[in-house]
């Protein structure tokens, strides 16, 4: 069976290449090939992230034994070895745990079937606009037999599917509405219903898909060569692009002469380090001497969470979604707004009431065995993860850092915590940072190269990909915090 | 909830007075501490921080210990504890890591004392010395505990549990120095106060965080912890390892454990999630608890023991607002509704039952079970008469075991194995699958194929080779019988003394495939050919012309539907169905079986030879070729196979079915066929006949069966070349980068059929193999191993 579903793969995939291949906005790619009239497509991009120079990726070939299993773990999981996989190889530790969990959520054991889950994942991805994921995932959601007539909208998916898309909406722009009205709303609709164990399926995906496409925005993941626009079928020589692969946001060339320019503040950027450095020292000493009055504690975290809301990136330019992908959005306006600008007074969501150890962990182990541990563990290698060195430092206490953005991100979703002094926050991010992290979390889709490369610019790309580990995690555990205290709160 | 059920427990001079109540806080709690005189309880929570006291028929608020105009997060307390020697002490861990210890003896409004911020996290817990009067434990999310000495400003030793956070730090009861933590990783270790170097003992109690434990009252060594793994452990921590001496297992994780005062086995928990109650186990018996508290509507988050003697009253409060008193004497006892029997099939088919002693008491002349040498004693509990548990405890358990030999299936497997069913001429299969049944001593099954052989095959060669077979094997024993036929005078004597037997031996089963009706008729139509009481004249008349006579009394009784019916053939036949009736062992009585199971008009065909004597098997062949087509048959065929369904020989309804094929199928509904395939391939797959399961998969018509064996279809391969698993592709290795589908012989890869040994992977084109083998017997890939082909 298995050969024939390899043969099956290769051949859908191979269908599936062509038709894509078929570039319809550049008529200019057909016709110029080799005499037998098959067209060679080129990959596009600059190895696997935009990002990242592809001479600082880790070659495939060139790998250790650890990240070789790795790489065939994954290749045999999923059938290709994606982008994603590459830039994650940066942390074996923490990729290992990720491509387990994916494993299990996609294709193990679980209460929705195969189709439906890939379906959520594109209806998770799309929100964000996300066209890689999407894209990947409607080969995949094609080859385990899903109806091709879902893909041209939501409202052709069954009543159930579009009954998810209303949490969908609210769980990736702002969760902290999610209610138990949301959940009664979904579990009690007769025949279109949700079980709880599919819901809480179905809250996994949904909150794994939203975190990945910031991942992949975040660190400028390349299209997959088989993809819409990751490559083209012109000879290298020709210089210029046509106008479709601009749209799908190849700018790599303009790019590269932005990195450049960036360097010329190297010096800037290393006093940067150690600007960063000396706080961190300054706060773990003088802590225990200037205490801070409760009342101050209490109003640094709603000047932190006040102040997030203004955090934003000075170039707004709006992204025309690619057409493939808008096509599951019934609300494109419906997008991240901060809470406390439009007036609405959201009551602080306090993690020592509900926190994902003690409650979030049981319940969703409890409807979805063996997933809750699996998360589980990627929260905490994702929080733990360290090398112990800062830029061209080693031998450094990261903990403080990491805290400090994994609370700052919880700060954006509204979640305290009782015990974290939010002016550290102030001390450690500075607003390039912030800006960065603003909107790799809630608009991943307006991340560019620019943010990417202004922050931090004395820093390894591996530890960028490290922070965006974290961004990742910590905005998964938020959405799913909020969506399983609504799902206890239904419970009881 | 309402009940007055006035409890008075004497406990040494004080007494205990109260009733099951509760009452509303204003917020949700988080934990609760009882005073050492048992009649104020303190609640902390997030926004509640208020002591109350414990009256007879009520909680009476005393006093609200949360003041100030602004609250503070030093008040939004994870845990509470309160001095158990002083009354006038308290401690409370607030969320921000705060510390802070609380003296009702202050005369001013505000009661707070000391604040200590050391703990740069949560802290979880906090812990009063069970005797000295000014030492605090804490642990905290940062992984420190923390002991404080209430005379000084800040913490006196530091302890790093270099384990994660701390969820909970108990003083043992008994061991002055000694301390108990519990950490998120899972870890339980073990501290002296004296030493915050290192910890004394450390070990995994848990899979995931352990929230709570605590010290049992009594028991010197003994440590009670919970986790999120929804397990609660006793540990022994008396030997040089700690022992797990009781494990019970929960339904949610376990947030909170206290043991039951005055009762050793006894200790109560709640859980953090899902589940409301509060429910109190004997540790003995970890599958029932054996009492439930059930009167909150959100996770109970604080439980505590009244009175550190007296075991009836227990204090819990909630995140649903309310503080509660129970009685035990209220509680709900799951083990009341819990079903007392049990039920199992061992192994060799054994069955075990265990059920009250009082109502297997009721049977008598079954001896309870003792154990014999075969089965060692499963459960053997020795009776406490001080055990609560008593009268439930007493079970009574019986084994019935199957007399040896009596549940041997081995007919089933021997048939199973040797029936064919399919690939030679029907009138083969069956008398081939009668040789079968016979052998093994199931001569009803082996007479209805030999029937079935004669009902659907043409007498011509088959028939009457096979007919030889079957009187030659049956002559030894068949010779009187023989004899009868050949000295005609005796046939009329011999028919009408059967006839007797055959209406006392009607009872046969075989009877029941039998057109009842149509027996009937033809016992009456011999009663009334013989019944004329001439045998002188049957005996001496012509033949001929007394069957003619029988032919035109016969049609109108027995087969008006048939008038073309030739009775000559008729009445010696049914005499000698008559005459073979008596159940007995003999081979040709059997045989004779089958005439008078399927009609009377099989029975020219089966018994020609037998009659050869009086030339007439000329005419029964000339006969039979025109008489009733096989469809005739198929309603009783039907009627047989139900009937062999039902007795529960699904083997012959289905080899039956398969045999026939095209015959009977269209008679039988669909639904009846798959379910009697789906038996017969269970029942196969027990006894681990996988070939012949398949085989009847195979042969089977009906759809839903025949897919049975596209099911897991997939083949494991092993790489010809590394020996390991190929695990994605099946022809790429994908750690030695090789095609792996590489014939030995030609050294082509192989498209179709591909040939392997499964003892050294190598293979090739199935021709390349077949032909290398022939000649060698070595592996052609040369890896010295001897490759077999079959």
């Amino acid at each position: 069976m298995r050969l024939a579903t390899t043969a099956n793969e290769a051949y859908t995939a191979s269908l599936a290449v062509s038709e894509l291949l078929g570039c319809k906005q550049c008529g200019g790619g057909r016709g110029q090939d080799e005499e037998l009239g098959i067209r060679i497509p080129r990959p596009l991009g600059h190895g696997p992230s935009r990002f990242i120079p592809e001479k600082e990726i880790l070659q495939v070939g060139s790998e250790d034994a650890q990240m070789h299993t790795l790489f065939a773990d994954s290749f045999a999981a999923l059938g290709r070895l994606d982008n994603i996989t590459l830039v994650m190889v940066f942390h074996p530790q923490y990729l290992e745990s990720f491509l387990k969990t994916q494993h299990y959520l996609l294709q193990m054991d679980g209460p929705l079937p195969l189709h439906y889950r890939h379906y959520i994942g594109i209806m998770a991805a799309a929100r964000h606009q996300c066209s890689y994921l999407v894209n990947l995932h409607v080969n995949d959601f094609l080859h385990v037999g899903g109806d091709p007539k879902w893909l041209n909208g939501l409202e052709n998916a069954p009543q159930k599917l579009q009954n998810l898309g209303e949490l969908n909406k609210v769980l990736a722009h702002r969760p902290w509405l999610i209610t138990k009205e949301h959940i009664e709303g979904l579990l009690k609709a007769e025949e279109h219903s949700w079980s709880l164990a599919e819901l809480v399926h179905a809250v996994v995906l949904l909150t794994h898909y939203h975190s990945l496409a910031s991942f992949t925005f975040g660190c400028g993941i390349s299209p997959e060569i088989h993809c819409d626009g990751g490559h083209t079928f012109r000879p290298p020589s020709v210089s210029n692009y046509c106008i479709c692969d601009i749209t799908n946001g190849n700018h790599s060339v303009d790019e590269t002469q932005v990195n450049s320019a960036g360097n010329v503040s190297v010096s800037d950027s290393f006093f940067e380090v150690e600007a960063l450095m000396e706080k961190m020292r300054q706060l773990q000493e003088c802590r225990d001497e200037e205490e801070a009055s409760q009342e101050e504690m209490a109003s640094r975290f709603e000047i932190e969470k006040r102040e997030s809301m203004f955090v934003f990136s000075s170039d707004d330019e709006e992204v025309t979604p690619a057409r493939d992908v808008s096509r599951h959005f019934e609300d494109t306006s419906y997008g991240y707004k901060d809470f406390s600008r439009h007036g609405m007074h959201v009551p602080t969501f306090r993690v020592q009431d509900y926190c994902w150890e003690d409650h979030g962990y049981s319940l969703v182990n409890r409807l979805y065995p063996d997933v809750g541990q699996l998360i589980d563990e990627k929260f905490h290698i994702a929080y733990n993860l360290t090398y112990n060195t800062m830029a061209m430092h080693k031998d450094v206490d990261t903990s403080m850092l990491r805290r400090a953005i994994w609370n700052y991100i919880h700060c954006m979703f509204g979640i305290r915590y009782d015990d974290y002094d939010y002016g550290e926050i102030n001390q450690l991010l500075d607003r390039s940072f912030k800006v960065y992290i603003k909107t790799v979390v809630c608009t991943p889709e307006k991340v560019t190269k620019r943010m990417y490369d202004s922050f931090w610019r004395q820093f390894k790309h591996s530890e960028k990909v490290h922070v965006n580990l974290l961004l990742i995690e910590a905005r998964m555990q938020a959405e799913l915090l909020y969506a399983l205290r609504a799902i206890t709160r239904y419970m009881t | 909830m309402e009940k007055m059920s006035r409890v008075t427990t004497a406990l040494g001079g004080s007494a205990l007075t109260g009733r099951t109540m509760h009452c509303h806080l204003d917020a949700p709690a988080n934990a609760i501490s009882v005073c050492r005189d048992a009649a104020q309880v303190v609640v902390a929570g997030r926004s509640i921080f208020k002591i109350y006291a414990i009256e007879d028929e009520q909680f009476v608020e005393k006093l609200n210990l949360r003041v100030g105009r602004k609250p503070s997060l030093n008040l939004s307390c994870a845990d509470v504890v309160w001095h158990q020697m002083d009354e006038n002490l308290l401690a409370t861990a607030a969320t921000n890591g705060v510390v802070v210890t609380w003296n009702l003896g202050r005369p001013s409004r505000n009661k707070q004392d000391q604040l200590f911020t050391e703990h740069k996290r949560t802290v979880n817990k906090v812990c009063f010395h069970p005797t000295e009067a000014h030492v605090l434990l804490s642990g905290s999310q940062d992984g420190f505990m923390k002991c404080f000495d209430l005379r000084r400003k800040d913490s006196v030793s530091t302890f790093s549990g270099q384990s994660e956070s701390v969820r909970d730090v108990q003083f043992s009861i008994r061991d002055y120095f000694t301390f108990a933590s519990t950490f998120e990783n899972g870890n339980v270790q073990l501290w002296d106060i004296r030493r915050p170097d290192r910890c004394e003992r450390m070990f995994t109690a848990h899979n995931g965080p352990v929230f709570c434990c605590d010290w049992h009252p009594e028991d010197r060594g003994w440590l009670a912890t919970g986790g999120r793994d929804k397990m609660v452990k006793v540990w022994d921590m008396t030997t040089h390892r700690a022992k797990e001496v009781h494990c019970v297992q929960t339904i949610a994780s376990v947030a909170r454990v206290k043991w039951r005062p005055e009762c050793r086995h006894h200790l109560a928990t709640c859980s953090m999630m899902v589940d409301h109650n509060i429910y109190v186990w004997d540790v003995r018996r970890p599958f029932v608890p054996a009492a439930m508290f059930e009167e909150h509507r959100d996770v109970t988050t604080g439980i505590a023991w009244r009175h550190p003697h007296d075991p009836s009253f227990l204090l819990s409060g909630s995140k649903d607002s309310t503080l509660c008193q129970h009685l035990f004497r209220d509680a709900s006892q799951p083990v009341e509704r819990a079903n007392p029997e049990g039920l199992c099939y061992g192994l060799f088919g054994d069955l075990a039952f265990a059920a009250k002693e009082s109502l297997v008491a009721t049977e008598s002349g079954r001896k309870p079970y003792a154990g014999d040498r075969r089965h060692p004693i499963f459960f053997k509990r020795k009776l406490d008469p001080a055990e609560p548990f008593v009268g439930l405890a007493s079970s009574a358990l019986s084994v019935f075991e199957i007399e040896p030999g009596s549940g041997s299936m081995s007919w089933f497997v021997d048939t199973a194995e040797r029936y064919a069913l399919a690939g030679r001429p029907l009138a083969e299969l069956c008398d081939h699958n009668a040789k079968v049944a016979r052998e093994l001593g199931r001569n009803q099954v082996a007479q209805t194929w030999t029937m079935l052989r004669i009902i659907y095959c043409s007498p011509g060669l088959a028939s009457a080779t096979s007919l030889n077979h079957s009187v030659g094997k049956g002559s030894s024993c068949g010779l009187p019988l023989m004899n009868s036929f050949n000295l005609k005078d005796m046939a009329p004597g011999l028919g009408s003394e059967t006839r007797l037997d055959r209406s006392k031996g009607d009872t046969r089963s075989d009877t029941v495939l039998l057109d009842s009706s149509a027996t009937l008729i033809t016992n009456e139509d011999n009663e009334e050919t013989e019944g004329s009481d001439v045998p002188a004249d049957y005996l001496l008349g012509d033949v001929e012309g007394e069957e003619e006579e029988l032919y035109l009394l016969d049609p109108e009784h027995a087969h008006p539907e048939e008038p073309e019916y030739v009775l000559p053939q008729e009445a010696f036949p049914l005499r000698h169905e008559i005459v073979d009736t008596p159940p007995g062992p003999e081979h040709l009585q059997d045989k004779a079986d089958s005439p008078h199971v399927s009609g009377s008009e099989a029975d020219a065909a089966s018994l020609a030879p037998v009659d050869s004597s009086f030339s007439l098997i000329s005419i029964s062949h000339a006969l039979y070729d025109t008489r009733l087509p096989p469809d005739f048959f198929s309603a009783l065929v039907c009627d047989m196979l139900r009937f062999y369904a039902e007795q529960g020989d699904v083997q012959m309804a289905v080899s039956v079915l398969i045999v026939l094929g095209e015959r009977v199928r269209k008679d039988i509904d669909e639904q009846t066929q798959e379910h009697w395939y789906t038996s017969y391939i269970d029942l196969l797959q027990r006894f681990c006949l996988w070939n012949v399961s398949n085989q009847v998969v195979k042969l089977s018509t009906s759809r839903a069966i025949s897919c049975l064996n596209q099911a897991s279809t997939t083949l494991h391969v092993n790489c010809s070349h590394c020996k390991r698993p190929m695990s994605s592709r099946g022809w790429v290795c994908d750690r030695c980068h090789r095609c792996a589908s590489m014939c030995a012989v030609c050294h082509h890869v192989v498209k179709g059929l591909f040939v392997w040994c499964q003892g050294c992977s190598h293979g090739g084109h199935l021709q390349h193999i077949m032909k290398w083998l022939e000649g060698s017997s070595h592996c052609p890939a040369g890896c010295g191993h001897l490759c077999e082909y079959s």
